[in-house]
């Protein structure tokens, strides 16, 4: 087993609104920020021991399925590091 | 006939159901999470709050709670079960009914009075309405905007499963009429079986005639409760 984190990036679909994410551009630009555009997204860092890279992100994806992010208006991403700790 | 009012940490709409059914002369206890749906249980509300302090999304913890694989064996056998508000949150999360219910499109916390017309009568829900009846009920959420991919909402339709949309007082459907940015104006909807149903307005609040007097409603909530009747 290795000690690996992986991390799960949660976001809206594009196409999703976002209020949030519009109030923030507008309170970015009321403070003098030139901007095009703001997204925002989840991030979880889940530490875990796994065989391989490929299983612990097999797990991640299994986590985000289930609770980290709804299908309906969520996509997500997973990427996988070798822990340090 | 019991009716199980389910009650999480953060649940805070539980005692207001408990009053509404009482003056309904129906039967319902409030029931902890944790103890289980009791066996004669003939109905379930999953009541309004912020269960789990509304922690990675409205609704997600709490529809991951083993009790709500109760609910479901519940619902498949035919008993009604209705989710109000972050019931309606924790519905959509844990698949009882489709879509999701987000941040509202002001990106505000909204209480007021809202107009809803009746899309579905034949559901307990709506028995004692007609099609296209108004019916007015209070909201009090932040996370209401119901949202649902475009095939989906297609099946939904096609399928007569969404129960209310929110509209103007005579019954027009319009974005002015739609106060939170919810797809098509939907403010509630049906599960798999027309016995399940999820709506973000307050029933509950709309029940009691003293109540309803004091802060502008009328008791419309009354024939939404009627189906535990």
């Amino acid at each position: 087993m290795t000690a690996y984190t992986v991390t799960v990036t949660v976001r809206l679909k594009s196409g999703v609104l976002d209020p949030e994410a519009e109030t923030t551009q507008q309170a970015l630009e009321r403070l003098g920020f030139d901007l095009d555009g703001l997204r925002s997204a989840d991030r979880f860092e889940i530490d875990l021991d796994a065989d391989s890279a490929d299983a612990a992100a097999d797990r991640a994806d299994e986590m985000a399925e289930r609770l980290l992010a709804n299908p309906t208006i969520h996509d997500y991403e997973v990427t996988v590091a070798a822990a340090d700790r | 006939m019991t009716v199980a009012i389910l009650r999480f940490g953060g649940s805070n709409c539980d005692r207001d159901a408990r009053a509404a059914l009482d003056h309904l002369d129906v039967d319902a206890e409030i029931v902890w999470h944790e103890d289980g749906l009791p066996d004669d249980v003939e109905g379930v509300v999953v009541p309004g709050g912020f269960s789990y302090g509304d922690y990675l999304r409205a609704g997600a913890m709490a529809a991951r709670s083993p009790v709500m694989a109760e609910v479901r064996e519940a619902a498949e056998s035919g008993v009604p079960v209705l989710g109000i508000c972050n019931g309606a949150q924790i519905g959509s999360e844990s698949g009882l009914t489709p879509g999701a219910f987000t941040t509202n499109r002001s990106a505000r916390f909204q209480c007021e009075h809202v107009h809803l017309r009746v899309e579905n009568a034949e559901t307990p829900f709506t028995q004692v309405f007609e099609e296209s009846d108004v019916i007015s009920l209070p909201i009090a959420h932040g996370e209401g905007r119901f949202e649902i991919a475009d095939d989906a909402l297609a099946t939904l339709r096609s399928e007569d499963r969404v129960l209310f949309r929110y509209c103007d007082t005579d019954g027009n459907v319009t974005d002015a009429a739609n106060p939170n940015g919810s797809k098509d104006n939907i403010a509630g909807v049906l599960g798999e079986q027309e016995s399940v149903a999820v709506l973000m307005p307050h029933p509950e609040r709309a029940t009691l005639p003293e109540v309803a007097g004091a802060n502008g409603a009328g008791t419309d909530g009354a024939g939404v409760l009627a189906a535990f009747e």
